[in-house]
């Protein structure tokens, strides 16, 4: 059986990440909630998530037709996610499109996925410790 | 790592939030308060929020967002006027000035800007417990 450590432990290890970048996302939701103007935003995760495990990088690929050209790769390390709005259901005068309850149980499920990431992540680690020692 | 960069933005958002609950209690404060013309009058005072951007441009997620208070607004509604002549800061007319505040608006957005902290604190309150977890990885 061939297993390499990195193999083991990547997907949760981007998960993880992902759960983090939203867990910034939502608290800037929550912290934004009552200035005007600001639109709530999240990430698309399952969708970003299945991107990764294919290997893709997120967003659209560029083809670049010069050598000049930059590509996205550059531009965005792997990991980093495009944002998307939020669709208002009931928008404030102001503009703003943040829905407090909406954002802290989105935020509230979000951490307990972050720990159940990591509660896996931790198993992984502990399962190829054993694996090593051989006991 | 993003966690840490909550602590700002839950913080920038706290900060705003005092400044804000600062402006609550001074407008309360002065909702009494008369005056002689009607400049002199005491205004209703409120923060004007915007999104600041917490993370660097070109950086692994700029898009995290921060508050800022962009400044303190003034309200621009006419101080109620009442005929006092025995008031000793009455005017030649007889008349005195009140403040513009209206106190049912001012309670109303005391518990919002309530709220709002309390939510921050509890994303801070978060955070810091997924980090805690965090660094107790693979032990």
């Amino acid at each position: 059986m061939t297993m390499s450590i990195d193999s083991a432990l990547s997907l949760h290890a981007d998960a993880l990440r992902l759960r983090e970048q939203r867990t910034e996302v939502l608290a800037g939701n929550l912290a934004n909630a009552d200035t005007p103007g600001f639109k709530a935003r999240d990430l698309d995760f399952a969708g970003l998530l299945a991107r990764q495990a294919a290997g893709q990088s997120p967003g659209a690929a560029l083809a670049a037709t010069d050598p000049r050209h930059i590509g996205r790769s550059a531009l965005d390390s792997p990991g980093s996610a495009e944002l998307l709005y939020r669709v208002p259901t009931q928008s404030s005068l102001d503009g703003n499109t943040v829905d407090p309850h909406l954002e802290k149980a989105a935020f509230a499920e979000n951490a307990v996925r972050y720990q159940a990431t990591l509660m896996i992540l931790g198993s992984r680690i502990n399962g190829l410790r054993t694996a090593i020692r051989g006991e | 790592m993003a966690i840490e960069r909550i602590f700002d933005i839950a913080g920038s958002a706290l900060s705003a939030g005092s400044v804000r609950l600062n402006t609550v209690s001074s407008n309360l404060a002065n909702a009494e308060t008369v005056s002689g013309t009607p400049e002199g009058a005491y205004r209703a005072r409120q923060p004007v929020f915007a999104s600041v951007l917490a993370g660097q441009v070109g950086a692994q997620t700029p898009q995290s967002t921060g508050v800022q208070v962009l400044g303190i607004a003034e309200s621009a509604a006419a101080p109620r006027m009442e005929y006092r002549p025995d008031h000793p800061e009455a005017d030649a007319d007889g008349y005195i000035y009140h403040s513009n505040v209206n106190v049912m608006e001012q309670l109303a957005d005391l518990i919002s800007a309530s709220r709002s902290y309390q939510t921050n604190v509890d994303v801070m309150s978060t955070a810091r417990q997924l980090l805690l977890k965090t660094l107790e990885l693979g032990r």
